[in-house]
């Protein structure tokens, strides 16, 4: 990025100067503001807790006293976490059934969509705001609107078909159930982004895309869908965050049980409440950083990469 | 990044006989659109059913009334206007707070090259994409002890009050804008600047009255993504907010749940009011909010 700029400036013919040379006390006091305030906010907020939870997480702790009340016990707490905490792995369970739903259902189905929505089509503008709809709504009213569509005597679903299922309490079930609305929020949203990046691609490629019928498929795979390579790492990123991040939903279904166990609610339900174990929830989210690293890598990699200059 | 209103299609419209593959297609879509309707048009039809006339005739079937009762008894109930003041002393602050910061980290790294403008954005970046819940444990015990005076909490600590939630809200969303407005404002010519410094403006000039007028465009994507992901949030106010009076909208919904559990229709009315504003936002701003994801995604 540094780099960027100082080729830019070298490219419009200006000679590169010192930057130190030609700024004032009172501007390096005014830029020095403009990044150390935000970066002692982000920093307090998200970076600390972020390295606390790590250190938390060899620790023991109830919340209550001073923090010097903790005591140190090593890796026992994942061990704990991985052997007796009945929650732990139906919640990786759920949330890795999340996370390939997500991809190999309701992100193909929004990139459909904005694929079929990208051509010259009559009512396009009306079909985008309809699928993307969902997506302004948030999370907790999705979590409502399922137990509208899904209640075993108020219903939608049992009252269309007649039938006396138990969508949202048999446990068997009802992550798909949920599953199913969420995938209806996530496809617009995924859409979206993909409308964006199909208008950003190449004129000349998107008449490739504009072919009807046969063929269509052939000129996606090879033309269209290599070149919204940089929209695709953006759709993964937010695909695999989206699955770590989930809670609302299931929060405001059944706070989170009985089928429902996701990491997210169990890190929220050993802070909050009558027996709050920080250690142990602690750990559980270190397991989340674990697996949100990496997205977190690939996109920041991916970024910077594009930004060099060619 | 002249992307910001691409979405308005400026290709030259040819017009095409409807073809069996058009129809079809059409076909698809409306079938999709309609199921696509379907859960907020039965929460909208819900909304409008007195629970008598559902609980004799099942929720499945013609209306014998219509009714704004639900409606009413949400909005007092629920203490409707309360919570969405709420959500307003959140959210205003926080947006203007967000744009600040993020542009004046993006006017530094995209200004100015200094060595560290590359671990700065990644700094702030990653910041964003990391799951809430990771951070929440030690949030909510630094929460707990960081004490404010009474007149700027209630509680007298930063959990439980209307700070404590901007200010995490602003922590966690900074990192965003800061991203798309770095951008932003690369794109802008190095020479309005340069001129202004030869005429003698400082930094600060150049970045109040040069740089952030500029950005007005990308300020109002970034402003409507920001109002409805700060108004939608539900998991902040849920682990910081304990006052149920100073709860902001979206996560007082919760406490309706708990008080009328079996009233389908008073949740239904609830949730179509606390979606109007978002619903609103976005059917107003849709072309800056779509072209604001344009922004975010795409790189020059």
């Amino acid at each position: 990025m540094a780099t960027d700029v100082a080729a830019a400036g070298q490219a419009d013919g200006t000679p590169r100067e010192g930057r130190a040379v030609r700024l004032s006390v009172r501007d390096r006091i005014a830029l020095a503001l403009m990044v150390t305030i935000p970066v002692i906010v982000v920093g307090g907020l998200i970076w600390f807790p972020t390295f606390a939870s790590i250190a938390l997480s060899f620790t023991s702790w109830d919340g209550i006293g001073g923090i010097t009340t903790a005591k140190w016990i090593g890796t026992e707490n994942y061990h704990q976490v991985a052997t007796i905490y009945p929650g732990f792995w139906p919640a990786v369970r759920h949330n890795l059934i999340w996370l390939a739903y997500l991809t190999f259902v309701a992100t193909p189905f929004g990139l459909f969509l904005a694929y079929q929505l990208d051509k010259e089509l009559r009512g396009s503008r009306m079909y985008q705001s309809i699928f993307f709809l969902p997506v302004v709504l948030s999370f907790a009213i999705l979590g409502f609107i399922v137990q509208l569509t899904y209640s075993q005597s108020q219903g939608l679903i049992n009252g269309i078909f007649g039938t006396n299922v138990d969508w949202l309490g048999d446990p068997s079930i009802n992550l798909w159930a949920v599953l199913v609305l969420v995938g209806w929020r996530h496809a617009g949203y995924i859409m979206i982004l993909y409308l964006a990046g199909l208008k950003a691609i190449d004129p000349s490629l998107r008449e490739a895309a504009a072919i009807d019928g046969a063929g269509e498929w052939h000129a996606f795979r090879t033309v269209v869908f290599p070149a919204l390579r940089p929209i695709n790492i953006v759709i993964v990123v937010v695909t695999v965050i989206e699955a770590l991040r989930a809670f609302d939903v299931v929060y405001v279904v059944n706070k989170g049980r009985n089928g429902l166990e996701l990491l997210s609610v169990l890190v929220t339900n050993n802070i909050i409440g009558e027996a709050s174990r920080i250690g142990y929830g602690s750990a559980i989210a270190v397991i989340l950083i674990v697996f949100s690293i990496i997205p977190i890598i690939v996109f920041v990699w991916n970024s910077f990469k594009e930004t060099e200059p060619a | 990044m002249t992307t910001v209103a691409t979405t308005e299609d400026t290709r030259p419209v040819r017009k095409r006989p409807l073809s069996v593959s058009r129809i079809i297609l059409h076909a698809f879509l409306i079938i999709t659109a309609l199921l696509w309707l379907a859960p907020v048009a039965w929460a909208v039809f819900t909304s409008f059913r007195p629970y008598a006339d559902t609980a004799k005739n099942g929720y499945v079937s013609l209306p014998h009334t219509l009714t704004l009762g639900n409606y009413r008894r949400a909005w007092t109930q629920g203490d409707i206007p309360l919570h969405f003041w709420n959500s307003l002393i959140i959210t205003i602050p926080a947006i203007v707070l967000i744009l600040l910061f993020a542009a004046m980290v993006a006017y530094v790294v995209s200004r100015f090259s200094f060595w560290f403008n590359v671990p700065l954005l990644i700094f702030f970046m990653a910041a964003n994409l990391l799951p809430q819940q990771v951070i929440i444990t030690p949030v909510y015990q630094m929460f707990l002890r960081i004490h404010l005076p009474t007149w700027l909490s209630e509680s007298g600590a930063a959990y439980d009050s209307f700070i404590g939630l901007i200010a995490i809200n602003v922590a966690f969303q900074t990192g965003f804008c800061t991203f798309v407005l770095s951008n932003y404002m690369k794109t802008l010519p190095k020479s309005l600047t340069e001129a202004a410094r030869v005429d003698g403006a400082g930094v600060t000039r150049q970045f109040f009255g040069i740089i952030m007028p500029l950005c007005r465009p990308a300020f109002a994507a970034l402003a409507v993504l920001e109002f409805t992901w700060i108004y939608n949030d539900f998991f902040w106010a849920v682990v910081l907010m304990s006052s149920g009076d100073k709860q902001p909208i979206t996560s007082s919904l919760n406490n309706l749940q708990g008080q009328f559990f079996t009233d389908n229709n008073l949740i239904a009315a609830a949730s179509v009011l606390v979606a109007i504003p978002t619903i609103l936002v976005f059917a107003l701003l849709q072309r800056q909010f779509i072209g604001g994801l344009t922004l975010g995604s795409t790189k020059e």
